[in-house]
């Protein structure tokens, strides 16, 4: 037994060598334990080449648990509240999952690999709950978070250059969809799914393809304007394409200690993810009963006057704080000012005039800004090509 | 006959007269006096030993090494005592731990990680599902530990007075508890009914991880880990912190000594006196009030406020006249349950001894280790201490606060302290022999050296304490070292004694500080501090102890 | 229309009981059971030609005499023996006797004696307060409505009432175990172990867990709501399950034996009847589970038809057992040493020390077969000539401490553990050994496998205190209707638990009719 406990210390991902040399400002975060890049070299420009040519971010953390056996489709219809049946095959959706009391644990995307194959892909961790939940069915759950690694590849030039590296016909793949190419003999999944809500993919490789796939992306994109992207610049297109992060906007249930401080799929505006027609899924009594009697917040989204990011604000209704903001930003294509929040019902329908209580510092010197702001439909954002069916090439 | 002038007896009466006496400078007795002193009272604190410190000392028993030869870490030491207290200015400074570990049998080892994402991966390395419940059981955990957290500076309610005062407290009190919700109300009552072993399970699969947590739910405890109301005791080892890292565990600088010792300081800037090699023989009673206290060799003390911190059995059948007390507290005193479970060894050594599997510079070297990796193990040295002999396959709490302090030993030098379960109060039912002790001390040498190829070569000098010698030099009766079994029928307003529950003994001006009391053992100055608040409520004089931080 | 308002799982004594309730209220109910019998544990078998014995069961000395009023079993030909005394059996033949507050022999002095009136006297003033807790459902603690405030208001009176000093006892030794209380309370060693044993029959804990007040409490309770004493029944135990299917029918219950069935049925979101092993579908508006709620939920419904927090709270329900039983047939009357014949009719019990109990408890948690035992022993043949042929007797006796699945496996455990035992009683009654004819251990997996008890545990799930009243067996399904729409819980899985007091069923039941869930 080696003396040393250093193979438990901090992790790489099989990127890392090809990460680390591209990442000029040695500015590093950590993700699920694993050492990943908050930034490149700029996350403002990073951004934009999410927006503009193509941004690459390392998904290898994420955990992705492969379901097997006959009853993988009724064991996932249990776990979801939404109808997995209705999830075709080379099909990706996204989907929550909630405790007894019908409270969000976890989001995470399922795949559909052939008839009785499918695998979850999660940003926290899930073993437990998933095994809990295979009492009563026959299925077999592999955490597969270390055989499977992953690139984001998004952008308007993401399609050319994965055509470029051999996925052919790709443009013709249409979004939530997946196509199985190979790679160097081993196997190359593309879906058209991805975190920024424009068009984009994401492209799974066995590990030991990692370095050659980075290597040919950057070099075959190199034309079209590849770039790295860090956290930062991910989480930027994310808040501006409307998208929900656990642990930012919402608590996973199981992990939450004080009363109160959870939130069910109504709470987090996911109700078109709540499918009552399913016989049973987890929470389905308590989500009935809420449907009913109400719910205690609503998730907003704050159109915020001027330009400070209303960043940790509370929201106020006149005097009254009733509410708080989980993200915020200041979305550079949009060119808005947005912030998710959590407002007390019966405040914050679409149309509610608030004011955000945002606390902004230059130079040391901190100024207290009462900011008004508005509850929107839908977000600001909204790229065409993210639907576009051929693909458009740039 | 010469008669001494009756000016002298008179002196003599002014000298030895006190507002309050405290028996016992242990650190709740210490903290007592020092709140009562702070508000303007006269106080002595009279110890029987030389040396102050009760159960928080630090001895140079081998040239060169220190021993915090009974408690040994800090964690539950209140941090409102502390800052209000001045005991850093004293000279108190925790410094906290990170690492522990349980070395298994195999040659592996299960190590515990302060980071989340460390610990995680320590984890998943023996199971990938117990990492991930980890998280739940966390949550879980901390939920309970922020219910009773609270509570700690307070004193506890008497259900059966009809009292404003302990109505009110116990609404407070049970509507903390309905704001949970019925289910997570529910689910706290299990807590605290249930055995560490059944709760661990209901999370847990691998055996090591299992037994390096259910440990905390045994020390100090006369139960095993499938014994109900072990869950409960967690709580005693997770609700403490180090600036405000709940859970975390440190050790004083200097030893447990430097708590004794800057409490005793923060006493004596208040004008408190402190009084050494003073061995109390009785409290002083007169027409149902007390007048003071008579030490073996006839010197008098006079208060008329007296506190006892020694334990509750000591208090009522050694040091008062039966007489002076109602049937009832007698009964209850004799009945009160205190039976010691626990030994220790403090050995200097040579140099830092090398564990199977671990790198001697691994971090995980400076918190606690263990040996027993697996529940079966734990449950087989608590049959032992049933059947009346010390645990052949002891369960050991292992520490080297060297590797943190560096005032315990020389540079390059040791000091291990091992904290061990079980050992009974008698053996087979008779008193404990040098042999019998011999034999204690082998069973924990060979433990570890089952698991260190040059631990045995390393030692330099060992103090081996059993019940018999915790008691006899200590005065905790029986070798408790909670001063007082921790269960639900000695807890909160059960502690000691139904009914005495709120510092208050039976007889006037007679009062209890020690951890017999709410909210029990561990090194907290809780007992001392809340002991207090009642005193000066009593005498209505303005109080001077705080109440609890808000905990969020 | 459905088939029927109600189907009843299981025609035990609880089973049986809720039926008669409910269709005394005019209900359409079916009661199913897969054996050939009604009674369930309380069924009487005859395990070698002419002797007869009950699987569980032994002693009926706990059950709510409303009930007995409510249904008029007496009336409907329920015969019990006289109270018996309680015989503590010493190896030297000078047995301590218990009979009612009344306590002789073994050298037991006035000291004690006394104390133990006092101690009866406290119990049964603690069994008292629990009768409001007993009859009725548990109340819940945050969600209360009217009816259970009002459960509340009348425990916390009736404490208050009782007294400081009683008050503060109870809540001081209520959660905490027997070993302590008893050293409290007594100094002969042999009192102490046999008040003990009562406090730790049918669990797997010994007289040092904490707990174990609460399980004597859970006896006591029971003990005052009979008010019979100790008896059995005259014709066997399944005199009294043959007695409720006779009242249960005559009320208008149907009740069908030799039905096992298969799994309940869910339709949407609620439960919609059963289907039985023979293919049969059968809808009902309520299905009532008399099962133990893991074979309820795990095995009848099926995880896959709840929510996984509830399935969670199934796997951790804990039905671990320690219990066995002794069956032999005898050729003629045993001698017991010290005992004349017409006492071989009483409760004889033999038990070591309480150490000496903690010592025989120590490999049973290790899966390894014991040296020392525990007995209750009954010669019901003695009052009751029909269960055995004619001048031979039966012995049956309950017997701690076992393990489940011992390491050597149970075909080499049963013969070494008989000889065991019949080594042991043959300390007390000499030559016993060569009068047996025929025996029987009954062992908590073989409850399992023929009557269906989840761990083969008599109360159907520890009745340890977190899993008692308001959670039992688990939150989310404390008062008899279970997290699952349409689904009850009826037996000792349910609150108050087991011990033949008849209570799940008729709370139950009444807690069914109050809600108007068949309406």
């Amino acid at each position: 037994m080696s003396l040393a406990s250093r193979d438990t210390m901090l992790l790489t991902t099989p990127f890392h060598s090809r990460v680390a040399a591209m990442c000029d400002l040695n500015d590093w975060g950590n993700w699920m334990g694993y050492t990943t890049p908050n930034a490149y070299f700029d996350v403002e420009l990073e951004y934009f080449a999410l927006r503009s040519t193509t941004g690459v971010f390392d998904l290898s953390p994420m955990n992705k648990y492969r379901v097997t056996g006959p009853d993988a489709q009724r064991y996932l219809n249990r776990l979801v509240t939404r109808d997995i049946a209705k999830l075709g095959i080379n099909r990706v959706g996204y989907a929550i999952w909630c405790d007894d009391d019908g409270q969000v644990m976890d989001d995470g995307t399922i795949f559909r690999l052939g008839e009785s194959d499918y695998r979850i892909c999660s940003y926290q961790r899930a073993d437990d709950w998933l095994a809990w939940n295979t009492l009563g069915f026959d299925v077999t759950i592999e955490n597969e978070s270390d055989t499977v690694v992953g690139l984001a590849v998004q952008g308007p030039t993401s399609c050319t250059i994965l055509t470029l590296l051999g996925c052919t016909d790709l443009n013709q793949l249409k979004p939530f969809g997946m196509a199985h190419y190979t790679f160097e003999g081993k196997p190359l999944m593309v879906s058209r799914t991805g975190f920024t809500g424009d068009l984009g993919y994401e492209v799974w490789v066995p590990p030991e393809s990692a370095e050659a796939l980075w290597d040919q992306l950057f070099e075959l994109g190199h034309d079209y304007l590849i770039k790295p992207i860090g956290g930062s610049a991910l989480e930027l297109a994310r808040i501006e394409a409307g998208f929900l992060q656990a642990n930012t906007d919402f608590m996973p249930s199981e992990e939450v200690v004080r009363v109160g401080r959870t939130r069910s799929p109504f709470e987090l505006g996911l109700a078109w993810l709540v499918d009552f027609s399913k016989p049973l899924f987890n929470g389905r009594a308590a989500l009935l009963k809420e449907q009913a009697n109400g719910s205690r917040f609503r998730f907003a989204l704050l159109d915020v006057h001027g330009n400070k990011p209303a960043e940790h604000s509370f929201i106020l209704k006149g005097d009254k704080q009733v509410g708080t903001v989980t993200s915020a930003a200041w979305c550079p294509t949009a060119k808005a000012n947005l912030a998710y929040a959590q407002i007390e019902m019966p405040h914050g329908a679409v149309g509610d005039e608030l004011v955000a209580e945002i606390y902004y510092q230059r130079e040391l010197h901190w100024t207290r800004l009462l900011a008004p702001c508005k509850v929107i439909e839908g977000p600001i954002f909204k790229s065409a090509k993210r639907w576009q069916t051929p693909a458009p090439p740039y | 006959m010469a008669t001494s002038p009756p000016t002298l007896e008179l002196l003599e009466t002014v000298v030895n007269q006190y507002d309050a006496i405290v028996i016992g400078a242990g650190h709740n007795g210490l903290t007592n006096g020092a709140y009562l002193a702070k508000a303007g009272l006269k106080v002595a604190v009279l110890e029987r030993n030389p040396y102050i410190g009760g159960a928080t000392v630090s001895r140079e028993l081998h040239k060169g090494w220190y021993y915090s030869n009974c408690s040994y870490v800090s964690s539950l030491l209140r941090p409102e005592i502390t800052r209000d207290l001045e005991l850093p200015r004293h000279g108190l400074q925790v410094v906290p731990f990170g690492g522990g570990a349980t070395f298994m049998r195999n040659g592996d080892h299960f190590g515990n990680y302060s980071d989340h994402d460390r610990h995680y991966r320590e984890l998943a390395r023996h199971s990938k599902r117990d990492a991930n419940a980890y998280d739940r059981y966390s949550a879980d955990t901390s939920l309970q530990t922020k219910l009773i957290r609270p509570y700690l500076l307070r004193t506890p309610p008497d259900p059966t007075s009809l009292k404003p005062r302990d109505l009110r407290d116990l609404l407070e009190f049970a509507r903390s508890f309905m704001n949970l919700g019925e289910e997570k109300l529910l689910d706290t009552i299990k807590f605290w009914t249930a055995s560490v072993g059944d709760y661990l399970n209901e999370y847990f699969e691998t055996d090591v991880i299992k037994a390096h947590m259910a440990g905390s739910g045994i020390i100090g405890t006369a139960l095993g880990v499938y014994s109900p109301g072990t869950a409960y005791v967690l709580l005693h080892h997770y609700m403490g912190d180090v600036d405000g890292n709940v859970g975390a565990w440190g050790f004083a600088r200097g030893g447990m000594g430097a708590i004794a010792s800057s409490l005793s300081k923060s006493f004596q800037s208040f004008g408190g006196e402190i009084i050494c090699d003073a061995n109390v023989d009785e409290i002083m009673v007169k027409n149902g009030s007390v007048t003071g206290v008579a030490l073996k060799d006839g010197t008098e003390y006079r208060a008329p406020v007296v506190v006892s911190n020694l334990d509750p059995k000591r208090t009522f059948l050694d040091i008062i006249n039966p007489s002076d007390l109602p049937k009832d507290v007698l009964k209850k005193a004799r009945n009160f349950k205190i039976r010691g479970s626990s030994g220790k060894l403090n050995i200097a050594l040579d140099g830092l001894p090398v564990f199977h599997g671990l790198d001697p510079k691994n971090k995980l070297m400076a918190g606690d280790l263990h040996f027993s990796d697996s529940l079966e193990r734990q449950e087989r040295a608590y049959d032992d201490w049933k059947a009346g002999t010390w645990s052949k396959d002891p369960y050991l709490d292992m520490m080297i606060p060297s590797l943190t302090d560096p005032t315990m030993a020389p540079p390059g030098k040791h000091m291990m302290s091992v904290f061990v379960q079980y050992a009974p109060p008698k053996v087979e039912g008779r008193e404990w022999t040098d042999e019998d002790k011999d034999g204690f001390e082998k069973s924990v040498i060979d433990q570890i050296s089952n698991y260190s190829p040059n631990f045995r070569d390393l030692i330099l000098h060992c103090e081996t304490r059993t019940p018999r010698e915790i008691e006899a030099e200590v005065g905790l009766t029986e070798g408790n070292i909670f001063m007082g079994e921790l269960t639900f029928d000695q807890l909160l307003f059960n502690r000691p004694f139904p009914g005495y529950a709120q510092y208050r003994g039976p007889i006037k001006g007679m009062y209890m500080c020690s951890s017999g009391t709410h909210p029990g053992g561990g090194v907290m100055a809780a007992p001392g501090a809340n002991s207090a608040r009642e005193i000066l409520s009593d005498l209505k004089r303005p109080n001077t102890v705080p109440g609890e931080y808000a905990d969020d | 229309m459905t088939d029927y308002d109600a189907v009843i799982i299981g025609a035990g004594h609880n089973g049986l009981i809720c039926a008669t309730y409910l269709a005394k209220a005019g209900h359409r109910v079916l009661v199913l059971d897969g054996r050939s019998e009604p009674g369930g544990c309380a069924s009487t078998r005859e395990f070698a030609t002419g002797f007869k014995v009950s699987d569980c069961a032994q002693w009926f000395s706990q059950f709510d005499r409303s009930i007995n009023k409510d249904l008029n079993l007496d009336g409907a030909g329920l015969k019990l023996s006289n109270a018996k005394t309680t015989i503590s059996l010493q190896p030297d033949g000078d047995h301590l006797t218990l009979d009612g507050d009344h306590i002789a022999g073994a050298g037991v002095d006035p000291v004690d004696q006394a104390a133990y009136r006092e101690f009866r006297k406290m119990m049964q003033r603690f069994a008292k307060l629990m009768t409001h807790l007993y009859r009725g459902r548990p109340p819940k603690l945050v969600e209360h409505n009217w009816r259970d405030r009002f459960t509340l208001m009348k425990l916390g009176l009736g404490l208050k009432m009782m007294g400081r000093e009683y008050m503060q006892d109870m809540m001081r030794i209520v959660m905490i175990n027997i070993y302590d209380v008893m050293n409290e309370h007594f100094k002969h060693d042999a009192l102490k172990s046999t008040i003990a044993l009562d406090a730790v029959t049918g669990t797997n804990m010994g007289p040092r867990s904490p707990n174990t007040v609460y399980s004597y409490l859970h006896r006591a309770t029971g003990e005052f709501l009979s008010q019979t004493g100790t008896t059995q029944v005259i014709g066997g135990m399944g005199a009294l399950g043959a007695v409720l299917a006779d009242v249960a029918t005559k009320q208008g219950a149907t009740l069908q034996l030799d039905s096992p069935v298969a799994s309940i049925t869910k339709t949407d979101d609620r439960v919609s009847g059963v289907t039985l092993d023979s293919g049969e579908a059968i809808s009902a508006k309520l299905v009532i589970s008399s099962a133990d709620p893991k074979t309820t939920f795990r095995d009848l419904l099926g995880y896959e038809k709840m929510e996984v927090g509830m399935a969670r709270r199934v796997e951790h329900y804990r039905s671990r057992s320690g219990t066995a039983k002794l069956h032999l047939a005898l050729s003629s009357l045993p001698q017991f040493t010290g005992l004349t014949d017409r006492q071989l009719g009483e409760r004889l019990v033999i038990t070591p020390s309480m150490d000496g109990m903690e010592r025989a408890l120590n490999p049973m948690k290790y899966n390894e077969i014991s040296t020392q035992h525990t007995f209750d022993i009954s010669i019901p043949s003695v009052a009751d000539a029909s269960l055995a042929p004619a001048n031979q007797h039966v012995l049956t006796a309950i017997v701690h401490y076992v393990p489940y699945a011992p390491d050597m496996g149970w075909e080499a455990a049963r013969p070494q553990l008989l000889t065991t035992l019949l080594a042991e009683l043959e300390v007390y009654a000499p030559g016993i050994g060569s009068l047996v004819t025929a025996s029987e251990l009954i062992v908590p997996s073989d409850l399992e496998a023929s009557h269906g008890m989840a761990g083969g545990n008599w109360n159907h799930g520890e009745l340890s205190i977190d899993q008692a009243l308001m959670m039992r067996p688990f939150p989310g399904s404390t008062q008899y209707a279970t997290a699952v729409d349409g689904l009850y819980l009826c037996g000792a899985g349910a609150h108050p638990g087991g011990g033949l007091q008849g209570l799940p069923g008729r709370n139950a039941a009444k807690e069914i009719l109050k809600r108007g869930a068949l309406s």
